[in-house]
């Protein structure tokens, strides 16, 4: 009976049970995401320097102190710009994981729970989308709706939901066997009840997993497309978009590349040591 | 003789055989066929048979946990198959099972404190005062300090999940307790604490008991009248005041031999001794 004397909640400030706990993956993870997320927030604190004016004298400088990472054909500093846009990348990244992780997790709970036809016809369409190449749906979508932020993230929403459906769906079969949801029906809990109280939190760790190797995707999703001028639109400060603005200068100023192409590396890295040591949690805590 | 509060008529499922109608029938045995029992007013009813038997089915079928493809259940004289879904739900809390394995059967991310109030919250049975001290009293009455509440089931050893089980189940205020095998899964030393709890609980509220088991010393013990099963059918009924001596059933007097006592496992013993010498 001891562990249940132990268990007494301390008083006083404590990190988020998930940190306390976690890996040094997720920790480090975690702290980097924040300075990430901080600099984006406080940019302007950040860096003395405008993201779109333009100052044509000071075009194409090599990085030195007073422009860390040089500046661009226009004159701007691409430092600044970097910060400034991880404003932009980091919104495509969250919301192009929150919106297809809420549409498929529904989705899946309810194909898993009550299967059966409803079960088949799901998968059938889950079976269409995932037949397409992913990068592929999401240009010819952003292609037909016309290009802009709002039109990526309901191209991402309508391609990514079914690989958070299908994980919720099985995830759900499996628990829909144990013996506590077996027990919830003895009882006489409803439908819902049960979905959202008893399967939907033992079922979607997994789902969110996932969705931080899905975050660094979008954002090089997000990158991609403004490469090809279907996402952000000039000026705005955007990671691929400033590859796509400046490969023209690939060799003459590297610097340019170099900066944004930095930070969607960095920015990739950090989600999947968040996502690692989120999956060394999960599993952790069914054992 | 009281009248039976639960009665079954001709139960049977069979798993796997729903086939479409262009397919041939599947020939599949039938996890549980025509069984027919009941269980009266206050009684401890013994269900033993070996792995495979049906006794599971045969409780998930009880419960309407799994349809049976046939037969009827007889809850208080009213058959609980024919009820529509909303009304079955309501009835659903006067029998109540605990399950064999208590590592699966809690919801690992939800507090116990909350796993009981929860029964009472769906089913009106406590107002929002009165769940605190309804909580404290179910996990006192199975011999749990109040102070488990605030834990979440990680935090138990298996005997402490199967008696919070067993408080859940009594939460529902159930009139028949389906107890599927609740010790086989715990060591020898639990086992009989919470065998003991059963009794006693069964004592105390007036609960009626089905007991399941492999175990039939166990079950003769503990339960008056014993149905034993074999490939998914009732093969016999040992009625009151009989004692395993009487089985008349082959099957029943085979489970038997097949107990071990200390003195066959000593024959055993000293007949490897002597084939070591040799």
């Amino acid at each position: 009976m001891t562990a249940v004397a132990n268990n007494v909640p301390a008083r006083g400030i404590r990190l988020p049970r998930l940190l306390r706990s976690g890996s040094w993956s997720l920790r480090i993870g975690v702290a980097l995401m924040l300075v990430i997320v901080l600099a984006a927030v406080f940019a302007p604190w950040v860096t003395p320097y405008d993201p779109v004016a333009l100052d044509l004298r000071n075009a194409l400088k090599p990085p030195s102190w007073k422009n860390l990472l040089g500046t661009d054909n226009l004159g701007r500093d691409v430092f600044t710009r970097v910060v400034y846009a991880a404003r932009i990348d980091l919104q495509i990244g969250a919301i192009g994981v929150a919106l297809p992780l809420i549409l498929g997790t529904m989705v899946g709970l309810i194909a898993g729970y009550f299967g059966g036809w409803v079960d088949s016809l799901i998968g059938r369409v889950i079976d269409v989308v995932i037949a397409f190449p992913f990068l592929v749906l999401v240009i010819a979508i952003v292609a037909m709706l016309g290009p802009g932020l709002i039109n990526l993230y309901v191209a991402l929403t309508l391609v990514s939901w079914v690989l958070y459906a299908r994980i919720v769906r099985g995830e759900t079969l499996a628990l829909k066997r144990r013996e506590y949801v077996l027990a919830a029906r003895n009882l006489g809990y409803g439908h819902l009840r049960i979905m959202l109280r008893h399967i939907l939190p033992n079922a979607i760790p997994p789902a969110f997993v996932f969705g931080m190797s899905d975050f660094a995707l979008d954002v090089q999703v997000g990158a991609t497309l403004s490469f090809f001028g279907l996402g952000a639109q000039p000026p705005a400060p955007e990671w691929g978009l400033m590859i796509a603005e400046s490969r023209s200068m690939l060799l003459s100023a590297p610097w340019t590349v170099i900066g944004p192409g930095l930070a969607i590396v960095v920015v990739s890295l950090v989600i999947s040591l968040i996502g690692d040591g989120l999956a060394d949690k999960v599993r952790g805590l069914d054992g | 003789m009281p009248d039976p509060i639960l009665q079954t008529v001709d139960l049977g499922k069979t798993y796997g055989a729903r086939r479409r109608f262009w397919q041939k029938p599947a020939n599949v045995p039938p996890a549980l066929a025509d069984a027919t029992l009941e269980l009266r007013q206050g009684e401890i009813l013994g269900v033993v048979g070996e792995s495979g038997s049906g006794k599971t089915t045969l409780a998930r079928c009880i419960a309407l946990l799994e349809r049976p493809d046939t037969g009827r259940v007889l809850f208080e004289g009213e058959d609980l198959t024919k009820l529509p879904e909303a009304a079955l739900r309501r009835r659903r809390r006067y029998i109540q099972t605990v399950f064999q394995d208590p590592y699966s059967s809690l919801n690992p991310r939800q507090r116990i404190g909350d796993t009981l109030a929860e029964v009472m919250l769906v089913h009106g049975l406590a107002s929002r005062g009165e769940q605190r001290d309804r909580v404290a009293a179910l996990l006192e009455q199975v011999g749990l300090p109040a102070t488990a509440a605030a834990n979440f089931p990680s935090a138990f050893s298996g005997g402490q999940r199967q008696r919070i089980c067993i408080a859940r189940a009594l939460a529902a205020e159930p009139k028949v307790l389906i107890a599927d095998e609740p010790v086989s899964s715990l060591d020898v030393s639990v086992q009989a604490q919470i065998v003991n709890l059963l009794l006693d609980l069964k004592e105390r509220l007036g609960l009626s008991v089905i007991f399941i088991g492999h175990d039939l010393q166990l079950i003769n013990f503990i339960a008056p009248r014993v149905i034993v099963m074999l490939g998914g059918r009732i093969v016999e009924t040992l009625p009151e005041g009989s004692s395993l001596a009487d089985a008349k059933h082959d099957y029943t007097r085979a489970l038997l031999q097949a107990v071990p006592t200390l003195e066959k496992l000593d024959a055993a013993y000293r007949l490897s001794q002597q084939q070591n010498m040799a």
